[in-house]
């Protein structure tokens, strides 16, 4: 083969492999970003059944599911093949996506929507944890010796870019379902929330189209044509201490401290915006998606750089910085949306509502919560809601000791603080560049051939799935346990990254292999 | 450094025990707070979780103390 030739060809098989594996990631994003509005329309809080099952939704598929996922068509990949095994992984994941788009409300058909939505995420788990072990693998067992951190890094780019997508189709969908706002919200929360589902079968379409044209990866192939692919992927990749011990390290010395300084920069810190910082819906998004933006060319140049130096250091070095200066970043982003410092616009104040809302979880349905709302302006720009709070008992012993109080809500920071906020997100998005563009190359090259699918699939998905799937919902957990302290939730992030770094440090070879075809 | 690790080998054998009765402790207390359906699993499905990750961490301590990885394979046949 020609040297332009060959590189048509990894082109080729880096375009179909990142454009599958995006659009896998943009189907399992949305309905985490959309989980508000599917919660509404399929879990109703009222019903604890249906509140139970919400939470098996939630957690079943992102953090149970895919390490089996992983195991599964792992399997199927060292036994039949990375082609046809990621191809079917796109076609459940894209299938089920769909139909989540086609499910009736609970309204409508009751308690069979709550579990055909949990049905379907289960697929949608299952799906993603056979698809990236393929897609790394197929590329990196086309890569050149010498390139294989850059040319996998490009798969390294689709999970962030898929939530990039995820976001900017809902956000597109939100707003221009009507001419003004508040009924485009309307709509969107009506029924507009199915078109982000819908759009996948399109996309989905494509990418089954492109991958039916690619080949079977030459190493696998070879493999096969010599009659040595692994009768039983799972016994020798976990029954085989030579082989589980490798899997061991990969997870508690990688994989493990990049899942929470993944999830962290990209999850987390939404989350962190969103409900401790309090900027409004479209903010917290947009902040997201520059930050994104900006740094996603970051993966290609780690993923590249670790061809040189080695993928060890790089990685472990984003995740030493991460660790260190997290705390930092996170309370400057909290001081940055404080209303501390600011100059009112007095004359600007406008009342925009009141309510009285039965205190959670009480028993009785006699006290409450009244709530006065004001839109409050600064000289800098910024618009934030002030909502006053007084707590109304019935009991006068109660009442007497009960203090009102202030927060703020629904903040529109903001030009100068909007782009220190996409700045304090691009460093912890650059951090997770680090951790993760390497990774594939790393994977790949600690296990062989016949066993690599099922073997590097694991070990992904418990550090990525459990360790950093779980980050957002415990440091949140954190939070509500430690109230004084709202960087508490760090301390998971830093605690298990610190394990991962020393572990890595110590362990792992920097060694980059030159033969990952044995 | 194989040294440093052997010895590093107790305290990974140490920490999966450690962390799971620390998370089962967290959970009791934090269920008792809020008894509710919700409360429960959400816990539940966390020490269902990591069980079997500390289980795997106590392993690789235990390969770490017998020296497993001292010398890591350069190549697929010593796998």
């Amino acid at each position: 083969m020609t040297q332009v030739s060959a590189s048509k060809t990894i082109w080729q098989v880096i375009a179909a492999s990142s454009v599958g594996t995006l659009i896998e990631w943009y189907d399992f994003y949305i309905f985490g970003s959309l989980a508000t509005v599917i919660a509404d329309q399929f879990f109703p809080k009222e019903n604890p059944t249906a509140a139970l099952l919400s939470t098996l939704a939630t957690f079943a598929a992102g953090f149970i599911v895919r390490p089996f996922g992983a195991l599964v068509f792992g399997r199927l990949g060292d036994l039949i093949g990375r082609k046809y095994t990621f191809l079917l992984t796109l076609i459940l994941m894209g299938g089920s996506t769909f139909a989540i788009g086609l499910v009736p409300g609970y309204a409508t058909i009751g308690f069979a929507a709550p579990l055909l939505v949990l049905l379907l995420r289960l697929v949608q788990g299952l799906a993603l944890g056979g698809e990236y072990g393929g897609a790394a693998t197929y590329v990196a067992e086309h890569a050149p010796v010498n390139r294989r951190g850059y040319y996998t890094s490009w798969i390294q780019t689709t999970a962030t870019l898929g939530l990039f997508f995820s976001l900017g189709v809902i956000l597109i969908t939100r707003h221009f379902l009507a001419p003004d706002l508040e009924t485009s919200i309307k709509r969107f929360n009506d029924w507009g929330w199915r078109i982000p589902f819908w759009v996948s079968i399109l996309l989905v379409g494509v990418s089954i189209y492109i991958r039916l044209r690619m080949n079977e990866s030459p190493l696998f192939a070879q493999l096969k044509s010599e009659g040595k692919v692994s009768k039983n992927p799972l016994k020798e990749s976990f029954g085989h201490k030579a082989n589980l011990k490798m899997v061991l390290l990969a997870l508690f010395g990688a994989t493990m401290g990049q899942g929470v300084v993944w999830y962290t920069g990209q999850f987390y810190a939404q989350s962190f915006l969103e409900n401790v910082c309090r900027i409004n819906f479209d903010q917290s998004r947009t902040i997201l998606i520059w930050g994104i933006l900006f740094a996603t060319p970051f993966f290609v140049v780690f993923g590249g750089w670790s061809d040189k130096i080695g993928r060890k250091w790089i990685m472990l070095i984003g995740m030493l910085v991460a660790i260190c200066s997290y705390q930092f970043i996170f309370k400057q982003m909290l001081t940055l949306t404080q209303p501390t410092g600011k100059t009112e616009l007095t004359d600007h104040r406008k009342f925009i509502g009141e309510k009285t809302e039965l205190i959670p979880k009480q028993k009785t349905t006699t006290d409450s919560v009244h709530k006065s709302i004001w839109e409050v302006h600064y000289s800098d720009g910024a618009v934030f809601h002030e909502v006053k709070v007084d707590s109304l008992f019935k009991d006068p012993a109660r009442a007497a000791v009960t203090k009102q109080f202030t927060y703020y809500d629904e903040k529109k920071v903001d030009t100068w603080t909007y782009r220190k906020l996409i700045g304090w997100v691009f460093v912890l998005i650059l951090y997770v560049t680090m951790v993760y563009g390497p990774i594939a190359a790393f994977l790949v090259e600690l296990f062989p051939t016949r066993i690599r699918y099922t073997s590097m699939s694991l070990p992904y998905h418990i550090g990525n799935g459990v360790f950093g799937g779980l980050t957002p919902f415990i440091a949140t957990l954190l939070t509500t346990i430690h109230l004084s302290d709202k960087l508490s939730g760090l301390w998971y992030t830093i605690i298990i990254g610190a394990v991962c770094f020393i572990i890595g440090a110590i362990y792992i070879s920097n060694r980059i292999d030159p033969d990952v075809n044995d | 450094m194989n040294q440093v690790k052997k010895w590093l080998g107790i305290v990974w054998i140490l920490l999966g025990p450690f962390a799971i009765l620390y998370l089962i402790k967290t959970a009791a207390g934090e269920i008792g707070k809020s008894p509710d359906t919700n409360t429960i699993i959400q816990w539940a499905v966390f020490v269902i979780i990591f069980l079997p990750i500390a289980i795997g961490m106590v392993i690789f301590g235990y390969y770490s103390l017998k020296g497993e990885y001292d010398h890591l394979p350069v190549n697929s046949k010593e796998i």
